[in-house]
């Protein structure tokens, strides 16, 4: 079966929406470690940009897919929106409010699901006081109907298919299979009543034929509560299967972002053409595989980064668009090329202005 | 392409492994009662199964019963005031360890300094083990400048010799018990406080205290709720080595005659046999008896250490 | 074709402290030279034990039965000295901590060039112009066997490792899981060398993952395992795209391919969780997962029937004529 044949359906995000979560303009860098003496005599870390200028709207209801290889900033910007990573720059609303100084009631609000769910579950802790830690510590003995925490910590344990819950309270995690404990760390962020899940590849250590479950159970939430979701993943079969947009990322920007069918199957950059090159799927080993060196934050180059890889620019086909010396000099900012599709790609840019100047 | 009979968005039961029955009880509180008991008699379990743990452990209840008659048991006895019998006299029926230079019974100085010697141990230790797990846990969970400055006066303290500051000290401070407790508290927690670090660094990195912290938690509920607790088996197989250091050490201040003189330790009975000569007059009995119980105590505290730290530490266990 | 591996009846149990643990079942399975054999199924399946048990690299309390042929004679009945020399000359294995494999103060050129001389294969020369070229072979340039293994990315790491594999020319390779740890990009880079070099030189391989797509890409034939058994078999692109077996159907729709509108805003998968070992369900394994389970599952152990052209389903359902009342009697 071919990408093209397959006709898109209406995205279920539209601009309408109401925005949850904005982020203007972020930035996060880290200071490479230095030695001793090279610190003595002044010498500091590698600057590495990790977020680098990202811009983004969440909306209400909507499940957004962060993609991208490792090293593009795409956990890195869930943690800073999370506000477990000091930002350098830029700004976060949440509500069209900036975030205060005392996070604690946006953490309420804002919930995540890790990788590991093994190593996020505390091993001495029970599921009852994992699950009831998120209302201890929001200082909540009663549910907004008088619930005892008791029936809180059950609803949040059946919510998240752990049912019957009185049989999950008294165990520990090490008695659960991985899929179980993801669940459990579903239902302890679940219980805090939040708008917002960010899930940092929520699946990836989880057994293939339990992937699926795990995924479903965050579309129904999403369905049911109106949750807002964030998926950082590096899998693009798994954002074609949940999410409404989605985002690539690369070396600390969002180089795409768009409805997923269109992302996905009429992708405009050059660096999403690859990422989809790779899925592995029968003989898809004749495709193209970018070569060159894996991205590295610390040293960004100029001009479009994806300049050095870009098989655009390898073809000799910018310079035959004349678009070269750009590519290699001059950065660029996303641009609308189709509604709601945005991309940075100077070729992308021409054949979205030949297109509206034929129309 | 057939499409997939695959299960719609269903939600079933998910099955659960059954590890041991588990009562069907309502409050959570009592459950967890059972289920810490259980635990408890796990370990209790596997402790029963290393003969070295069982030896120190029966040594220890020993001297404890020895430590608790020399309390409550008849004062009459055992006062060391009073003299008795023959001077000098070698192990007999009647003086089972032989006496000393005033004719007491050794034996009744040896159950009598057994009280001042387990009690210096052991509260000694509480202080030390509380200034180290505190200075292990703010320096491995803050990090930075915090842990560096209080790694540095760690290794300072672990680089002096610890027997001339304790003398030091107690010179200072005088001689009494407090002071005593006090100086082998203040000189023996730097070990305790790099081992604690070590294991707080690693918990500090573990997922789940970056989701206490997503979930809202301040550091004191991080430190209180998963670091305190994850760290604790290591604390606690510490704690037990580090009374029998603190056993010896209070020996070897006695014996320097730093101790209280007038709460007489087993370091005491051997300062007095070593000043009244003992050796020269050929009072064996005198010096070997103390000796034997210092060892043996500090053996069975090391031996019991050993025997939990191979349970609690995973690594250690298959070996 | 000759067969290169044959597996007749193996069956594994491991020690441990609680009893015997049955990590494969009775499995048949034979490589064909110069094929690649997919070997698909979740943790805890026996695919990796099954890998260790070719090169006798199990626990050494470990029981194997059954027989492991390779190229003619039995892995189980040999000596420890044969053992040694069947192992890297005779089959060699490309784990999947490339990063953990190789010694970190030692250079890459020496650790391969180790293997070589370890086999009596050729003096320290001889090795040295090997370690060249098999350097190149799989990308990396010569000079860079005087690197250390930190100085090499991921990538390059696993290049290695499968340069060390290919040392004594092995008649087969065993790969397991040797992309997981691997970026996207990276990781299609290494399959496509190992396809290639398996294609060179003509060497047969196992290719062990949870990743039906991945198999999909790289092998000749698929074979999925669930709670120690082979459930499914056959040629690789029919059994991925039209599964004759429930289980095999979920593995494939967890790697879904993009553009299929039936996956999308739908994430399937199947409810409850693998099997645990020490506790394998009657009847059929997988029937208490199963969406089409019905009452015979639980009762009667399905066999691997034929389910078509050179493939073999061990699904009740599969069967034309329905084996359940003679397995009654």
């Amino acid at each position: 079966m071919s990408r093209a044949e397959i006709t898109a359906v209406p995205p279920a995000s539209t601009p309408e929406r109401e925005v949850v979560i904005e982020v203007r303009d972020l930035r996060v860098t880290f200071q490479g470690r230095v030695g001793l003496f090279e610190g003595l005599r002044g010498k500091k870390g590698t600057l590495s940009r990790a977020v680098d200028g990202v811009s983004l709207q969440l909306r209400r209801g909507e499940v957004l897919a962060l993609a991208g290889e490792s090293g593009c900033g795409k956990t890195t910007l869930a943690r800073a929106i999370m506000g477990l990573q000091p930002v350098d720059g830029g700004e976060i609303e949440y509500e069209g409010k900036p975030l205060p100084r005392n996070l604690k009631p946006y953490r309420r609000k804002v919930q995540m699901v890790f990788q590991d769910p093994t190593g996020t579950l505390n091993p001495r802790q029970t599921i009852y006081e994992i699950i009831a830690e998120g209302l201890r510590i929001h200082g909540i003995d009663r549910g907004p109907n008088g619930e005892p925490e008791e029936q809180l910590v059950a609803t949040a344990l059946s919510r998240a298919g752990l049912r019957p819950p009185e049989r999950f309270f008294l165990r520990y995690p090490h008695e659960l299979s991985g899929g179980q404990r993801q669940r459990v760390v579903i239902a302890g962020a679940l219980v805090l009543e939040p708008e917002v899940i960010v899930a940092d590849e929520p699946v990836s250590n989880l057994d293939a034929s339990v992937r699926g479950e795990i995924l479903q159970l965050l579309m129904k939430l999403r369905d049911e509560l109106e949750l807002t979701i964030i998926i950082v993943t590096h899998d693009l079969g798994l954002a074609w299967t949940v999410a409404d947009r989605v985002a690539i990322m690369y070396l600390g920007r969002i180089v795409e972002i768009g409805p997923a069918e269109d992302v996905l199957l009429r992708p405009e950059h050059p660096y999403t053409k690859a990422l989809l090159d790779v899925v592995p799927e029968a003989g898809g080993l004749e495709r193209p595989i970018l070569t060159g060196e894996p991205p590295d934050p610390t040293r960004i180059p100029e001009g479009c980064r994806f300049h050095p890889r870009c098989p655009v620019v390898e073809s000799g086909r910018a310079a035959e668009l004349g678009i070269e010396s750009r590519c290699r000099r001059e950065d660029l900012a996303l641009r609308e090329l189709a509604p709601e599709h945005e991309a940075a790609c100077y070729e992308a840019f021409i054949r979205a202005d030949a297109g509206t100047a034929t129309v | 392409m057939q499409a997939p009979p695959l299960r719609p968005q269903t939600d079933p039961p998910a099955p659960v492994r059954e590890p041991e029955s588990l009562p069907e009880l309502r409050s959570p509180r009592r459950i967890r009662w059972i289920r810490r008991r259980r635990a408890l008699a796990r370990f209790w379990k596997e402790y029963r199964k290393s003969g070295m743990g069982m030896a120190g452990l029966i040594i220890l209840v020993l001297f404890l019963a020895m430590a608790l008659f020399a309390i409550f048991g008849d004062d009459a006895g055992v006062d060391p005031s009073r003299t008795f019998g023959p001077v000098l006299a070698p192990p007999s029926r009647d003086y089972p360890f032989g006496t000393n230079d005033l004719g007491i019974s050794v034996l009744t100085l040896v159950v009598q300094g057994s009280k001042i010697s387990l009690l210096v141990g052991l509260t000694a230790t509480v202080l030390s083990m509380t200034i180290g797990a505190a200075v292990g846990v703010i320096a491995g969970y803050r990090g930075g400048g915090v842990d560096n400055l209080l790694m540095r006066v760690t290794d300072f303290g672990l680089v002096l010799p610890w027997l001339a500051l304790a003398i030091v000290l107690a010179s200072l401070i005088g001689q009494s018990l407090g002071a005593i407790i006090l100086v082998i508290g203040v000189t023996s927690w730097p070990a305790t406080a790099r081992l604690v670090r070590a294991q707080v660094l690693s918990i500090r990195e573990r997922p789940y205290i970056e989701r206490a912290k997503a979930l809202g938690g301040s550091n004191t509920h991080m430190i209180v709720r998963h670091v305190l607790p994850n760290a604790m088996p290591v604390i606690l197989a510490n704690t037990i080595l580090t009374i029998a250091i603190a056993i010896l050490s209070e020996t070897a201040l006695s014996f320097l005659g730093l101790g209280d003189p007038t709460k007489p330790s087993w370091g005491t009975i051997l300062e007095d046999a070593f000043s009244a000569g003992a050796t020269t007059l050929g009072a064996w009995w005198w010096i070997a008896a103390p000796g034997v119980c210092i060892t043996l105590v500090v053996l069975a505290f090391t031996m019991c250490g050993f025997a939990m730290d191979e349970i609690i530490n995973p690594r250690l266990k298959n070996r | 074709m000759s067969e290169i591996l044959t597996l007749d009846d193996v069956r594994i149990t491991y020690q441990t402290s609680s009893g015997g643990v049955p990590a494969v079942r009775g499995v048949d399975m034979a490589v064909q030279t110069g094929e690649v054999l997919g070997l698909a199924g979740e943790s805890g399946c026996g695919k990796s034990t099954i890998a260790g048990a070719i090169l006798r690299l199990l626990p050494p309390k470990t029981k194997i039965e059954g027989s492991i042929v390779l190229e003619g004679e039995n892995v189980l009945e040999m000596k420890p000295g044969r053992l040694r020399a069947v192992r890297w000359t005779g089959a060699s294995i490309v784990f999947q901590g490339a990063m953990h494999a190789l010694n970190p103060v030692q250079r890459i050129g020496d650790q391969i060039a180790e293997a070589i001389t370890v086999h009596q294969q050729a003096g320290e020369k001889e090795a040295r112009v090997r370690v060249g070229s098999l350097l190149e072979q799989v990308g990396l340039p010569t000079r860079r066997m005087r690197d250390y293994p930190h100085e090499l990315s991921g990538g390059q790491k696993q290049r290695v490792m499968i340069a060390m594999a290919l040392a004594c020319s092995p008649a087969l390779v065993i790969a397991d899981e040797p992309t997981t740890a691997l970026d996207v990009m990276v990781q299609a880079q290494v399959l496509r060398l190992m396809k290639e070099l398996q294609r060179d030189l003509g060497v047969s391989m196992i290719f062990i993952t949870h990743d039906l797509s991945v198999l999909v890409e790289t092998s000749d034939r698929l074979a999925i395992m669930y709670a120690g058994k082979i459930v499914e078999e056959g040629p690789a692109e029919t059994v991925f795209h039209t599964p004759q077996h429930p289980y095999t159907e979920a593995l494939a729709a967890a790697f879904p391919e993009i553009g299929d509108q039936r996956f999308r805003r739908k994430p399937l998968g199947l409810g409850g969780d693998p099997p645990d070992p020490a506790a394998v369900p009657s009847g059929c394994s997988f029937h208490p997962r199963c969406p089409k389970a019905f009452e015979e599952c639980p009762v009667i152990e399905p066999e691997l029937y034929p389910a078509g052209e050179g493939r073999r389903a061990a699904c009740l359902l599969v069967p034309a004529e329905k084996p359940r009342t003679e397995a009654r009697v």
